[in-house]
This record gives structure tokens, C-alpha cells and sequence, in this order.
């Protein structure tokens, strides 16, 4: 397991923010660690790199229990904690020439090569001369990236790192991050960006006020939701009432479609129905139930603070 | 994954046992701040003005303010401008330079965010305070060693340089002259390196680097307020600046060791002391800024 919590709790005096969280994530994984906002994702985060102590319960990352291992694990956890976070009055380049010379496990004859090439990674070396604070929300968020990339990483713990991005730049990161993955690294990635999930993630962990309530590989979760079909026609009443002869479940209708949980039918005799009871089709889809009613069923709730 | 599992390597990571270059990151990213760069020059302003002031009016003796007075040995001999700019600062200005510095170190990057990308790295938190204070330190030698070398150089432009007369009366040729001199900068760093590590705590327990500041500014003028009031005479010799104006007694021949070895003494209890809270209220601390 790259990281592996048990019991992972923390109390802020009578505010539980994290509550007896067990992580498991494989390695060699890209994990998006759901949640709404304020459900403990980034407390959870905190207590893995050791900025904050956990009230109660252990976790280890790469093997090596924490804090203990810091010293020997850090160097190889790359992370982006709540956002960008650099001196306003130096220049891309010279912040991450600080992070750099803070690091003992860093060769200082390669700095600048590897800063080049972090720089280069995330789009930044035309703009890596200019100070900090001239930086938009997108060019800081690149800059964190480059700076959690700045030696070969093992583990990567990224918080929101799409936040702020234009949408060239989140397609960017987003195949960024695949790259990393597809060499070895795993990557513990939070967001509240669902499509994001469904995107690049193979595994899925969701936080829901301060416990970790679903953890499980993304396909084993799909496999337990059923797929819709989904019935684009000019009389959705007559749609409904055919597909509900038929046997499907939960069926539901707009001004133009109909929709249901297949089951075990086969989608094309639903089709060959429709069309023989004079439903007019228009359009037909077998549609695998998007992650965000996953989301819902598991948080119970909508994408709503969590108090 | 457990194919993963198995091609797993140990880690890579191996730490330099020893290295300064956090340090100088740390000691560039002071001297390389603008706003420093006019702390700094206020500072060097000060002994400019004395040495013009008192080349355009030569002082007839007296004058009041703690410590020693240098000002009526100004036109006798260069060397004075900078013990007089010295005696000038260190109530106030050199102790608000260290502040300022002291303010950033903790608190400031805790400010700013960049404390937890530094814990991150990582940056053991022991390790951080000791370059932190560090830095403060050497900040506060190159405060006073600048004050002294622009006093010096002024004085001697204006007035000229040869034997100094002592504050016992006798003379001492020009360079163990600035033998002393060189002495009272590093009695006076000592001072305000022991006002540099209350500053440390101080930052380690505020997120406001200007609010710190404020607070070491306090803790100083306090402290010379309380030495001026006689009715508190028994709290005098605990108090953290009330050894610092007696580096006059470098300037005497020989040098009188008694209250300075007080004050050297006084420094280091102040030090270790706020040191060690700095360190007990760090380590353990949960960084949610």
C-alpha cells in the first residue's frame, strides 16, 4: 500500500474533523478522494504528510509509519496542500530554488536542471522569471505543481490541483497526472470534481463529515449500479408506460426522453418494443449511472457543506 | 498491486548529514527583501546624521540618554560617530530590525503558507527553528557591524581617525581602538540575539508577522521602561536589556568584566530559556495554516 491509515481520528476540542478513517490506497493507483467541501479531505491530508497530529489511530506512507519515517518518506511525497503557497517577491524559479535548497536529500549540481524541468512539465518556463504575486490563480497552481515534482516521487498527495485552471490547463494536468502514474508513481488526488474522477482515477475513496464512507476500485463500484437505458422520443408517457410493461425499475421521464434501470433485459428487445407499440424512437442509450448519483446515494445528500 | 507490491524498492532518499545551504536560502531570502534593504538604510542613516549634525554644530559637552556618552569625543576622534549611532539605536531601532526579522521567521512563512511546503520538503521542525534563529542572529551582527562601519567611515572622513581617548582617560592607539570597537558589536549582537530567540517564540505562536513584531517591540521597550524605575530596583538585574548599555566598559582601560560577563550571562539564560519554548510549543504543533 503506498498509504495505509487505521483509526485515523482528529479532534478540533468538540469538532470531530476526522473520524476513524482507514485509507488503503494500492500502489501504482491514481485514488480521487471525494467529498464535499469541509467533509475532512484536507484535515485527512494534513495528518498524512504529519503537519497535524492525529487525536487517535496510525497511518504509513510507502511503507514507513509516519512521523516516524518522515525523514526518509517525505523526500519522496511530492503534495499540494489547500492551494499554492509562495513568496510574493521572488520569482517562480527562485521559490522553487528555496523548496529546493530545503531539501538535504536534493543534489544541489542538478538544482537547476531539475527546476527547469519541473518548470517545463507544468508550462511555466516562460513565466518562471517573473515574481510571484504578477502570477494568475492558474499559474500558481502550476507553480505547486512543479514544486511537488521537483525530485522523482513516489507518492503524489494532491489537493484540488485542477483548482483555479483554465480549461487547457486542467486537461493538462489531468494528462500529467496520468504520466506520472503510468510511471509508477501513485497518486492520492482530492477534488470535488466528479468528472474528474471518471476520468483518470482508478480507485475511489469518499469522505462524508469526517468518515471515510465508500473505498473501493472504480469498476467494483460501477459493477454494483445498474446501467439506464435512455429513450430520447417525442412522448416520453408513452415511452414510460411501455418501458414499465417491459419490467423496468425507478422509471422517470423529461419533456423529451425516458428513462429506466435495464436489468436483465436485454436493451434491444426494449427497443424492438417501443417501436412495435408505435412509440416513435429518436434516439436510444444504454448509459452506465454517472458517478455523481453514486455520490449522492453514498453521501445521501448533494454536493452541500457538511457542517 | 501486488506486482506493485513486490518490485517495491527501499528508499532512495539519502540526507547530506550536514549542509548550509538552507541557511543561505534563508540568509538570501532576508538580504534579497527590499523592504530589509530600507530597514538597513535607515539604520546607516543614523550615524550620517550625527556626523553631519555634529560637524555642523560641535556639541560643548553634557547631553543627557542611558549609557555612555559619545558625542562630546565626536570632534576628537571618528571612531565615536559610530559608538555614539550605537548608543542612539539600541533602545529602539537595532531591537526593531531584529523584531522585524524574528517576525518573518515563523510566522511569517506561516502567513504566507509556505510553512507547510517547507515542513513538507521535509524540513525537520528543530532543524528549522536552529537556521531560523540563525539567520536572526546573523542579521543582527550585520545591523550593528553596518551601523559601526558607516559610523566609522563617516567619523573618519569628517573628523579623522589616530589615538582614541578611553572613557578612563587614557589613550589607545587607532586600530586596538577599533579592536574595541569590533568588541562592543559583538557584546551588543549578544543582546539582541537573546531578544532574537524571545522573538522565535514569539513567532511560533502567532500566524501575523506584524503582530509579532509589535509584541518583541513591547517586550523591549518594557523592559527599558522598568530599568528606569527605581522603585523596581530588585527586578533590575533580570531584566533582559539592563546589562546592554554597559558596553562602555569595553572602552575602559582595562576593560571592566564584570557587568559585561552579567551581561553575556543574563543573554544566554534569556536565549536558552526562550529557546527551549520556541522548541517545546514547534515541535509538536499542528500546522493548519
Amino acid at each position: 500500500m503506498a498509504v495505509e491509515s487505521s483509526g485515523l481520528t482528529k479532534r478540533f476540542r468538540r469538532h470531530t474533523a476526522v473520524n476513524e478513517v482507514d485509507l488503503a490506497v494500492p500502489r501504482g493507483s491514481i485514488y480521487g478522494f471525494l467529498g464535499p467541501n469541509g467533509s475532512g479531505k484536507t484535515t485527512t491530508i494534513r495528518l498524512l504528510l504529519g503537519l497535524i497530529r492525529p487525536t487517535a489511530g496510525s497511518h504509513r506512507l510507502l511503507g514507513e509509519p509516519m512521523p516516524a519515517g518522515a525523514p526518509r518518506v517525505l523526500p519522496r511525497v511530492g503534495s499540494l496542500v489547500e492551494g499554492p503557497a509562495f513568496h510574493p517577491y521572488l520569482s517562480g524559479r527562485d521559490n522553487l530554488l528555496r523548496l529546493d535548497a530545503a531539501d538535504r536529500t536534493a543534489d544541489p549540481g542538478t538544482a537547476t536542471r531539475r527546476i527547469g524541468e519541473a518548470l517545463d512539465r507544468v508550462g511555466l518556463l516562460a513565466a518562471a522569471g517573473k515574481r510571484f504575486r504578477l502570477y494568475s490563480l492558474g499559474m500558481r497552481q502550476r507553480l505547486a505543481l512543479a514544486a511537488a515534482m521537483l525530485a522523482p516521487r513516489d507518492l503524489l498527495i494532491l489537493d484540488e490541483p485542477t483548482n483555479g485552471l483554465d480549461p487547457q490547463g486542467t486537461r493538462e494536468v489531468r494528462s500529467l497526472i496520468s504520466h506520472i502514474a503510468a510511471d509508477g508513481a501513485t497518486v492520492l488526488l482530492s477534488t470535488h470534481l466528479l468528472s474528474e474522477v471518471e476520468q483518470i482515477c482508478t480507485h475511489v475513496g469518499v469522505m462524508h463529515v469526517g468518515r471515510l464512507v465508500a473505498q473501493a476500485p472504480l469498476a467494483e463500484l460501477r459493477a454494483g449500479t445498474l446501467p439506464r437505458v435512455r429513450v430520447e422520443t417525442d412522448r416520453p408517457d408513452d415511452a414510460a408506460r411501455v418501458l414499465r410493461e417491459l419490467g423496468l425499475a425507478d422509471v422517470a421521464t423529461t419533456a423529451v426522453t425516458a428513462t429506466g434501470a435495464l436489468g436483465p433485459l436485454a436493451p434491444e428487445k426494449t427497443v424492438a418494443e417501443l417501436v412495435h407499440q408505435g412509440v416513435p424512437v429518436r434516439g436510444f442509450a444504454v448509459v452506465a449511472p454517472d458517478l455523481e448519483e453514486m455520490f449522492v446515494s453514498l453521501t445521501g445528500e448533494g454536493f452541500d457543506v457538511s457542517g | 498491486m501486488s506486482v506493485a507490491e513486490a518490485v517495491e524498492t527501499p528508499a532512495p532518499a539519502r540526507a547530506r548529514p550536514f549542509g548550509t545551504r538552507f541557511l543561505r536560502s534563508e540568509l538570501w531570502l532576508i538580504f534579497g527583501r527590499r523592504r530589509n534593504w530600507a530597514g538597513l538604510a535607515v539604520l546607516a542613516a543614523v550615524p550620517i546624521l550625527i556626523a553631519v549634525a555634529v560637524k555642523i554644530s560641535p556639541p560643548g559637552g553634557g547631553g543627557g540618554g542611558d549609557g555612555p556618552n559619545f558625542f562630546t569625543s565626536i570632534t576628537s576622534n571618528g571612531l565615536f560617530v559610530a559608538l555614539a549611532a550605537l548608543t542612539l539605536e539600541l533602545p529602539l531601532f537595532l531591537p526593531l530590525a531584529v523584531a522585524a526579522i524574528a517576525g518573518d521567521a515563523i510566522a511569517g512563512e506561516a502567513n504566507l503558507g509556505t510553512l507547510r511546503y517547507l515542513l513538507t520538503v521535509p524540513v525537520n521542525r528543530t532543524r528549522m527553528l536552529a537556521v531560523k534563529y540563525t539567520a536572526i542572529v546573523i542579521f543582527a551582527a550585520a545591523a550593528v557591524l553596518l551601523v559601526a562601519a558607516v559610523g566609522t567611515v563617516m567619523g573618519l572622513i569628517l573628523f579623522g581617525g589616530g589615538p582614541a581617548t578611553m572613557l578612563s582617560g587614557t589613550e589607545l592607539p587607532f586600530w586596538a581602538s577599533v579592536v574595541r570597537l569590533l568588541g562592543v558589536c559583538a557584546y551588543i549582537t549578544i543582546g539582541l540575539a537573546a531578544l532574537g530567540a524571545i522573538g522565535l517564540f514569539v513567532s511560533t505562536l502567532a500566524e501575523q508577522p506584524i503582530g509579532v513584531t509589535i509584541a518583541i517591540v513591547m517586550v523591549n521597550v518594557l523592559s527599558f521602561v522598568l530599568d528606569s524605575i527605581p522603585q523596581v530596583s530588585w527586578l533590575h538585574p533580570y531584566l533582559l536589556t539592563h546589562y546592554w548599555m554597559n558596553f562602555g566598559d569595553l572602552l575602559r582601560t582595562p576593560v571592566e568584566w564584570s557587568n559585561l560577563q552579567q551581561g553575556a550571562l543574563a543573554a544566554a539564560a534569556y536565549a536558552v530559556l526562550f529557546w527551549t519554548a520556541a522548541w517545546a510549543r514547534f515541535s509538536n504543533r499542528d500546522v493548519t495554516s
